[in-house]
């Protein structure tokens, strides 16, 4: 069983009070209806799919039920780290630790 | 107990209730259950809400509901007969025993909020007894050691497929909350986890 860190209730709570949400730090375009379908399909579509590395929102839904995002190892499952909704996307080199050749990288 | 359960019918008594064309039957009424180190204990009837409120509002609402709404994570308020259980950043579970209008006292406060009232959407199982941490956790993944989950402590959280609000309100006694719906599956599981913390 996963233990997930909740950025709001402050502990590593079981993966069973969590779901997954997608990528994180999507940003609607502020032109919606100006932009062309296929500009359109690259926002709302199209996503990377990463081996190693990948930033997604999580949501505590059977706990504080807030969203938060969250840092994770597509491969070994590992979070590195989990951060409050809105705050920036953290550098590279603050979450991965040295060590990180396994599976994180591309 | 009789007393308290016939005040809250009367308070929420419906128009067909009052003639008596229909009667209110609590969910878990006359369910019983439990092993040799567990007691398990349908709740008495309460009022509760479900109350969302800014951080700026909380001030206004603990002196409005006369009691300190918790802002720690994982932790609770009793005053009396009322007990606010913190659930989210801004949300919480309040709880009446004495069955009083919770949404009218929230709304005295003046303060910008949300309450709901969710008296009858929630019913409630009293879990005690030297095994009743054992018990819960045949269907809960959260770490009941007192030292992580003290007296007082509470949480949203999982048990079985049924999502629960679990309050420690003792060492060895616990109040899981549920919805009316999941309440049948939750005893049951609960009666089962009773019988494997007797093993």
């Amino acid at each position: 069983m996963l233990l997930i860190y909740c950025p709001y209730c402050e502990e590593e709570r079981s993966e069973l009070e969590f779901r997954g949400a997608g990528d994180a730090h999507i940003v609607r375009p502020t032109n919606i209806a100006d932009i062309t379908d296929e500009e359109f399909e690259a926002f709302f579509f199209l996503r990377d799919n990463p081996k190693g590395l990948i930033f997604e929102r999580w949501r505590h839904i059977h706990g504080c039920g807030r969203f938060f995002n969250a840092a994770r190892d597509t491969v070994s499952d590992r979070f590195y780290k989990t951060y409050k909704a809105g705050e920036p996307k953290p550098e590279l080199s603050a979450i991965l630790p040295a060590d990180s050749d396994k599976g994180a990288s591309k | 107990m009789a007393d308290t359960q016939t005040l809250v019918r009367q308070k929420t008594a419906s128009k067909a209730e009052q003639a008596g064309l229909a009667t209110r039957r609590a969910p878990l009424a006359g369910k019983q259950g439990g092993s040799a180190t567990v007691i398990l204990v349908p709740a008495e009837a309460a009022s509760r809400i479900s109350l969302r409120a800014r951080a700026e509002d909380v001030g206004a609402l603990s002196k409005g509901l006369g009691l300190a709404l918790p802002v720690k994570p994982k932790t609770s308020a009793t005053a009396g007969e009322r007990t606010a259980l913190w659930l989210g950043p801004d949300e919480w579970l309040v709880i009446d025993q004495s069955g009083a209008d919770l949404v009218a006292v929230a709304a005295s406060s003046g303060a910008l909020h949300s309450a709901t009232d969710v008296s009858h959407r929630n019913t409630a199982v009293i879990v005690s007894g030297p095994g009743a941490a054992a018990a819960i956790n045949s269907g809960c993944p959260q770490d009941l050691a007192l030292a992580v989950f003290p007296v007082g402590a509470c949480s949203r959280t999982i048990f079985g497929k049924a999502e629960i609000v679990l309050w420690r309100m003792a060492e060895d006694k616990f109040r899981v909350e549920c919805w009316r719906s999941f309440s049948e599956y939750v005893f049951g599981l609960l009666s089962e986890g009773a019988e494997d913390a007797a093993l």
